[in-house]
């Protein structure tokens, strides 16, 4: 590349277009030229940057549609830090004045939405709420593991809906008196921490059982699973059989060899593999068969 | 091209009610989310949902305390409306589920509110708001509902006649963000715009990255007035770092205000000598930045709210999401230290004009939840009032779209019926700057010759979204969305805050002028067609742009002091002249600013106003 960076940007001239030619081919010939530019502006940035108190983030590449990304690669970027700076905060920084084609999921930035679970230094969490300051550096940002990524830090998080909605995630009651159910505050405590699950997909990628059976519930979808079941507000037999069913087929509970991974990157604090056991213990209970 | 009866633009909490309500009309309903539902906002939502549920309440009691929070700019069909369909409503989402706090007696609890003369802020500790969102997907999952997630829907496919009260929505254009693809959706029945708040336009706001106004855009570009935009909420106590929602919740619990002299500022000078803390949000959010001008505050920044005193017990109880987001946004322990909060953008009371049924002035297309104005707020929304607001008017919208009766309403929409036109000079003029990047400025120019034909209304507007995103990613140079963005938020959370001035308003205007004409040279560096939030986030843009000169205009129109909308100039509630809502209305790039009377009669008594005191 280049290291004579000019000091103006070169008029363009707007084209009209031959017909025929690979209309995005010839796009994709012409960004990369621009790209090259301003690639070495950048870096010449970057390394002024480096110099100040910076963050050095290196960020998972990839993206199927361009070329020089098809391989997929960590690209270095020096952030710089203030005081509270989280890793989406640094992500962020890095996409708005480095480079925009940096991708990742996220939007509520108080960890509620679920959106940005990476896999950070090794680890399942959730970005916005993570600490720069508690990161070693440099900050090696990842997609989550165990999922196909779409492009950079984006995965397809598919397989994960499919799993929750397998286990039927919704009240099926349909006796209803006309103002509210009662509940007692005790049942509701025992469901609580079960309804905190956020859809972030950190327990899912980081189950050994999981990564290698496609079929595995996992334990999002049994804790999802787990707060119907547990919930006396529908506690008619039937569908509590039915709902066992579902939890102790092959690929249900008995899956689960209590590695605890999903326990300790729950960003939510929800304890996925003791509602697990306590679901296989409704199972055995229940005296239906297991595999 | 995809068709369905009725389709649902958003995912959030009154995207999913319409959806299920138009589907139990017998409607084959589709949802197109840009995110997936269970991400959206309203899963932040932490306080509660109002609704007169108990002996010694009644939906009247509701109804008075809105009007008057509302500083007797709510209508009080729409108001009404709300305060008798809560309670069926909170009680249908608790069929479904919904994981309330409980009493002793197994009942859902309640705790008081700001503005509220009786507690009837239902919840669910202090994230009713993420429940109430799961508990709805997880009914439109029961009930098979077509969820389109990740497509990013761009423009409304409206017809072109002279005015808009002539025109009809036929359905959307959208893109699939993953693949790139664009397509139209054709919706036989109605469209229903359910896009959020438009947070974005701030840069202190406890609104979600995604919340960028896009229905409010989509809707005045086709035509519908954006109505009384100038009353933005900010919340008293958001987290000063990241603008992190801490909820009223935790006032309502008993927690307290102070300076950095110690004093309980509320009462000690004298803001609210009732209510305290507890007055409505933009008599507290005023106070704490009176406080902090006047050298009373931490940092010059921000003041405390403190909550120790109610004990470990009550506050892991009832307020435990608070005592995690204060941990791990400002490295705070609420139960040993008080927090730091200031004002922060929250909500937007305005939005896209519509009757107590969610219809607009364009036939087949509705809004619900916080981006339409129905008008439940007016110039001030209480807290615990957006929830109820989302369930009970996206009930009525999906049920209403989907051919459901719900009577004939009360309230007028678009450019007829009781106007009057504004004559406020402006220092130039708003809109329109050469759109060659912008949509095709809502609507067409044929002269209504494919109105008849709805295929051909969604193909056209699908081929001036090819266009639009085709020029936008040909251009390899120019600025970046990322930079016109934040000079957008910076001029707003200058001059369009808590506290306006004529000069700063007009200033604000100015460069949202020198923005639009920024836009025109905005380029998409991410050449890929996967997942490109480059573009998503450019488009976005162009949204909050026209968002934000509507909430200017409006602020600079109204001459007076009403509910949130504080004017150093005007410092007295104008009701001889200004019981009347703003409304803008994009005139085809020439906005026009009109204004209807406030409508402050209801079923059974008429709302006088009052002397607003806490």
């Amino acid at each position: 590349m280049s290291t004579q960076v000019p000091e103006t940007e070169t008029e363009t001239e707007t084209e009209t277009e031959p017909a025929g030619e690979s209309h995005q081919e010839r796009r994709m010939t012409e960004k990369a030229a621009k790209r090259e530019y301003r690639d070495a502006q950048k870096k010449a940035e970057q390394e002024l940057r480096a110099a100040e108190e910076s963050v050095h983030l290196k960020v998972f590449r990839y993206d199927p549609e361009v070329e020089d990304k098809q391989e997929p690669r960590f690209d270095d970027f020096y952030v710089p830090y203030t005081k509270g700076m989280t890793v989406l905060d640094a992500l962020m920084y890095a996409r708005d004045h480095y480079d925009a084609s940096l991708t990742f999921r996220h939007s509520c930035r108080q960890a509620v939405c679920g959106s940005d679970a990476m896999f950070v230094n090794g680890r399942q969490r959730l970005c916005c709420k993570t600490q720069l300051s508690e990161m070693a550096e440099p900050v090696r940002i990842e997609p989550l593991p165990h999922q196909d990524v779409v492009k950079d830090l984006v995965v397809d998080m598919e397989h994960f809906y499919d799993q929750m909605h397998a286990v039927e995630p919704y009240f099926q009651s349909e006796d209803v008196p006309k103002e509210e159910q009662r509940q007692s505050r005790e049942n509701r405590e025992k469901i609580k921490m079960s309804t905190r699950c956020i859809w972030c997909g950190a327990c899912m990628s980081s189950c050994n059982i999981a990564a290698g059976d496609n079929e595995y519930l996992g334990p999002a979808a049994i804790n999802k699973a787990y707060r119907f079941y547990m919930d006396e507000r529908e506690d008619e037999e039937e569908l509590k059989e039915h709902r066992l069913r579902i939890l102790e087929q092959e690929h249900g509970v008995w899956r689960c060899q209590t590695q605890f991974s999903c326990t300790e990157v729950c960003p939510k604090d929800i304890p996925l593999t003791e509602h697990i056991q306590e679901l296989k213990r409704e199972a055995v209970k229940n005296n239906l068969k297991f595999w | 091209m995809y068709e369905h009866d009725v389709i649902v633009v958003g995912g959030g909490g009154a995207g999913l009610r319409a959806a299920i309500a138009a589907q139990e009309e017998g409607a084959d309903v589709a949802i197109v989310t840009k995110l997936h539902p269970v991400r959206s906002h309203t899963g932040a939502a932490e306080g509660g949902i109002n609704a007169a549920l108990r002996e010694g309440d009644d939906w009247e009691l509701h109804a008075y305390d809105t009007m008057k929070g509302s500083d007797y700019l709510g209508d009080a069909p729409a108001i009404e409306t709300l305060a008798q369909d809560a309670p069926e409503e909170v009680f249908q989402i608790e069929h479904w589920g919904m994981p309330f706090s409980r009493e002793e007696d197994g009942r859902v609890s309640q705790r008081p509110f700001g503005g509220l003369s009786f507690p009837r802020t239902t919840y669910a500790g202090a994230e009713t708001g993420h429940h109430l969102l799961h508990t709805m997907y997880e009914q439109v999952v029961k009930r098979g509902i077509q969820v389109y997630d990740e497509w990013y829907v761009m423009d409304l496919a409206v017809t072109d006649e002279e005015t808009p009260e002539e025109r009809s929505c036929h359905g959307i254009v959208a893109y699939d963000v993953q693949s790139g693809e664009i397509a139209g959706f054709k919706a036989n029945d109605g469209v229903i715009l359910a896009t959020g708040g438009p947070g974005q336009a701030f840069d202190h706001t406890t609104n979600a990255v995604a919340c960028t106004g896009d229905g409010y855009a989509m809707a005045y570009r086709a035509g519908v007035p954006m109505e009384d935009m100038e009353f933005v909420q900010f919340h008293p106590t958001t987290l000063p770092s990241t603008g992190v929602l801490i909820s009223e919740g935790v006032r309502g619990e008993g927690g307290i205000l102070y300076n950095a002299d110690g004093e309980r500022f509320m009462f000690e000078h004298g803001y609210a000598n009732n209510d305290g803390e507890l007055a409505s949000r933009d008599v507290v959010s005023r106070a704490e930045l009176t406080e902090v001008n006047a050298g009373r505050g931490f940092e010059d920044e921000y003041v405390m709210l403190d909550m120790r005193h109610l004990g470990e017990e009550r506050i892991v109880d009832r307020l435990e999401n608070i005592l995690h987001l204060a941990e791990d946004f400002e490295g705070v322990d609420g139960l040993k230290e008080p927090m730091p909060v200031k004002p922060g953008q929250h909500y937007e009371m305005g939005g896209i004009e519509t009757d107590e049924n969610g219809h607009t002035c364009i036939d087949g297309l509705y809004a619900a939840g916080e981006t339409a104005c129905v008008s439940v707020h007016g110039a001030n929304r209480l807290g615990g009032n957006a929830l109820p607001e989302l369930i009970v008017f996206g009930a009525r919208a999906g049920k209403h779209a989907a051919g459901g009766d719900l009577g004939e309403a009360q309230i007028e929409t678009g450019e007829r019926g009781d106007i009057e036109y504004d004559e406020t000079e402006l220092p130039y003029q708003p809109g329109e700057v050469g759109m060659d990047t912008g949509p095709s400025g809502g609507v067409a120019a044929d002269g209504g010759a494919v109105a008849a034909d709805a295929d051909a209304v969604v193909e056209r507007e699908v081929e001036a979204q090819r266009e639009r995103v085709s020029t936008l990613m040909e251009r390899d140079e120019g600025v970046q969305h990322s930079q016109i963005r934040a000079d957008l938020q910076k001029t707003m959370t200058q001059n369009v805050n808590v506290f306006r001035e004529e000069e700063g308003l007009k200033q604000a205007l100015r460069d949202i002028r020198e923005i639009r004409e920024a836009y025109q040279d905005v380029y998409v560096d991410d050449p890929s067609r996967t997942f490109n939030t480059d573009l998503q986030q450019t488009i976005e843009t162009r949204n909050l742009i026209d968002v934000a000169e509507t909430i200017t205009l409006g602020a600079l129109v109204r001459t007076e002091f009403r509910g949130a909308h504080w004017r150093a100039e005007h410092q007295e509630r104008k009701d001889d002249e200004w019981l009347k809502h703003t409304l803008v209305g994009w005139n085809d790039g020439d906005p026009t600013i009109f204004y209807r009377p406030t409508i402050l009669e209801g079923e059974n008594k008429t709302y006088e106003p009052k002397e607003r005191s806490y």
